[in-house]
């Protein structure tokens, strides 16, 4: 995925998971090839065919929140987004997007400085968005999950290890 | 073993928890691997959790006496799609050596209880949200999506961030016909549907509460968004538990919120329509017209809170407009209820009974409700279409709020005080 040319979809707070992908549009009710083509279908109808891989979402308190449909992240793995950075994640969403290895980030105020269509770049491994001359930094995921990432997800990972990444630095 | 634990000074019961097994000191915001005593599969969730532990995981589980497979949601069958699921289950369970808990067993979490799979200190992953329950003998016992499940399946084990704690405590006596889901919906009321997201709950103060009581109160940890619930472990209640010497509450415990709850002051509620902390006094809605109430579910559906309905109920008649529906929590509750008269009480006062599950918990089967309809349930959640229409509406309650209900057809309050074992 290239670091470059990353372009941010920004949304507000309380992003829910019907937001997402609404629950019509689940893979046994369109099919699994295309369910992905419905992500945002309500809110952003224009995202699912405009997004490129690498792109991030940025996203206010509580995203995620509502149904533990693990589809609804697995529409935008499908679209390879980048990551998504937000103020806060609803707790069983938040680890949907990580077992499904979509990097997840959490901030304060990286969020407010984010604007929508801003084309930016991004190292997944030290956190850092460049935009121009500015420079943000985002907290880098635990060692734990950038190791999980490192393999495409924690499902990946224990696969190819049979542990957990937390138990090999012990 | 004592000698090998880590420092667990000024952690809190989740920290505690997390910390001995994951054999290393862990503090909120930590992220701890631990070994899963229980991971639960419930029947609509199986299909998913077999599927990823064949095709991604090579088919292993590591220790199959610690997964146990509860068909309960729709139980029995309501259709062919669902028939063919349980079906799936069932032969996978027996195939696998898994704990199998069929129809009728009843309600996974009560279920669970019953057969001594949860117990103090264990870790217990369930494929629905309300496993907070196993919080009432202070487990660590938490929801998560079929993914997860299967990981700690074939692994045996799973990764948890540390949650940070908010101390519950209940101060002083609780009066007249409080029950334990008055306390809980009261604690939701003021901690919010969200104030407790990503957090531990820890009870402060139900030490004299039943087991069942605990079960209630825990059971509605999440409905605050919480991980987990976990009533701090001890009393006379905890007798058939085996409590480990570093499972209590440090004093000195770090808790990123303390909520102080006035027993002495509670009345009975309901939950409003169509939130879970939309908790008002019974009396502001006392004289709705009610077309079904139901008791059951993991929150209300033991024998304690049938005995209530009975109580209010021997020798009367429910209202001719309204629908009593009972489902006890497990064949083990049924069969008691049988034993000590109960049963036949509620028989005579006109009740229809179920087979142990969940009923029309999630308006799936068994009691769905129609538009324009109103239930009184003594369930944990009253989303809109929860149990049916979506012009249906919901108001949760005690079971003793709801036999006063079903009595009067109207959302009342018991006439006479109970006696609360
Ligand atoms: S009774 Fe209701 S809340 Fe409890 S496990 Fe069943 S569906 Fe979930």
């Amino acid at each position: 995925m290239p670091d470059q040319n990353r372009r941010i979809w920004k949304f507000g707070d309380g992003i829910n998971t019907d937001d997402i992908l609404p629950g019509k549009y689940a893979p046994f009710m369109v099919g699994e090839e295309k369910f992905q083509s419905y992500a945002f279908a309500h809110l952003r109808p224009e995202f699912a065919a405009q997004v490129k891989p690498g792109d991030l979402l940025v996203g206010g308190r509580n995203w995620g929140l509502g149904s533990s449909r693990e589809y609804a992240p697995k529409a935008l793995k499908k679209l390879q987004i980048g990551g998504i950075i937000a103020k806060s994640f609803a707790r069983i969403h938040y680890r949907n997007l990580l077992n499904l290895g979509i990097p997840v980030f959490e901030s304060e105020d990286v969020p407010e400085l984010l604007n929508e269509g801003d084309n930016v770049t991004f190292d997944l491994g030290t956190g850092v968005i460049i935009r121009g001359a500015e420079q943000f930094q985002l907290r880098p995921a635990p060692e734990f999950l950038q190791e999980a990432l490192k393999e495409g997800s924690i499902l990946a990972y224990y696969k190819k290890y049979q542990r957990f990444p937390g138990e090999s630095y012990d | 073993m004592n000698a090998k634990l880590p420092d667990l000074r000024g952690l809190t019961l989740s920290e505690r928890i997390l910390s001995v097994k994951s054999g290393k000191r862990v503090e909120a915001g930590d992220l701890a691997v631990v070994p899963v005593d229980q991971a639960m599969v419930v029947d609509s969730i199986a299909p998913d959790v077999i599927r990823i532990i064949e095709e991604d995981l090579g088919g292993v589980i590591q220790r199959p006496e610690c997964v146990s497979f509860v068909i309960d949601h729709v139980s029995p069958a309501s259709n062919i799609e669902v028939a063919k699921a349980q079906k799936e289950a069932r032969e996978y369970a027996r195939a696998r050596g898994i704990n199998l808990f069929d129809v009728g067993r009843g309600i996974c979490h009560q279920v669970l209880m019953e057969e001594g799979l949860a117990r103090p200190g264990w870790v217990i992953l369930g494929s629905d949200s309300h496993s907070t329950t196993y919080g009432a003998v202070c487990a660590f016992g938490t929801g998560m999506g079929a993914t997860d499940i299967a990981l700690a399946a074939a692994s045996g084990k799973t990764w948890l961030k540390v949650p940070e704690t908010l101390r519950v405590n209940l101060h002083g006596e609780r009066q007249g016909n409080v029950a334990a889901k008055d306390i809980a919906l009261e604690i939701i009321r003021r901690i919010t549907a969200d104030g407790a997201t990503y957090a531990a709950l820890e009870y402060h103060g139900a030490e004299t509460f039943t087991k069942s009581e605990r079960m209630t109160i825990a059971n509605l940890a999440v409905e605050a968004g919480a991980k987990v619930g976990l009533v701090v472990p001890g009393g006379e209640n905890f007798s058939e538990y085996d409590v480990p010497d570093w499972l209590f509450a440090d004093k000195d415990a770090n808790y990123s919120k303390q909520v102080d709850i006035d027993l002495n002051s509670l009345k009975p509620v309901v939950a409003a329509p169509f939130e879970v902390d939309n908790v008002f006094p019974v009396e502001s809605y006392q004289g709705t017209k009610v077309d079904q109430v139901f008791i059951g579910t993991c929150t209300n559906g033991r024998l304690d809170d049938l005995h209530i309905a009975a109580d209010i109920l021997k020798g009367r008649r429910v209202a001719e407009t309204t629908r009593l529906l009972i489902i006890p929590a497990s064949s083990q509750v049924l069969e008691a209820a049988v034993a000590d008269g109960t049963f036949a009480t509620l028989l005579a006062a006109g009740a229809i009974f179920g087979t142990p599950g969940c009923g029309p918990c999630m308006g799936r089967h068994m009691g769905v409700l129609a538009p324009g309809e109103v239930c009184v349930s003594t369930s944990n959640r009253n989303f809109i279409g929860r149990m049916g229409s979506p012009d249906a509406k919901i108001f949760l309650a005690s079971p003793a709020v709801a036999a006063a209900t079903a009595l009067a057809g109207e959302i009342a309050l018991p006439e006479s005080e109970l006696v609360y074992a």
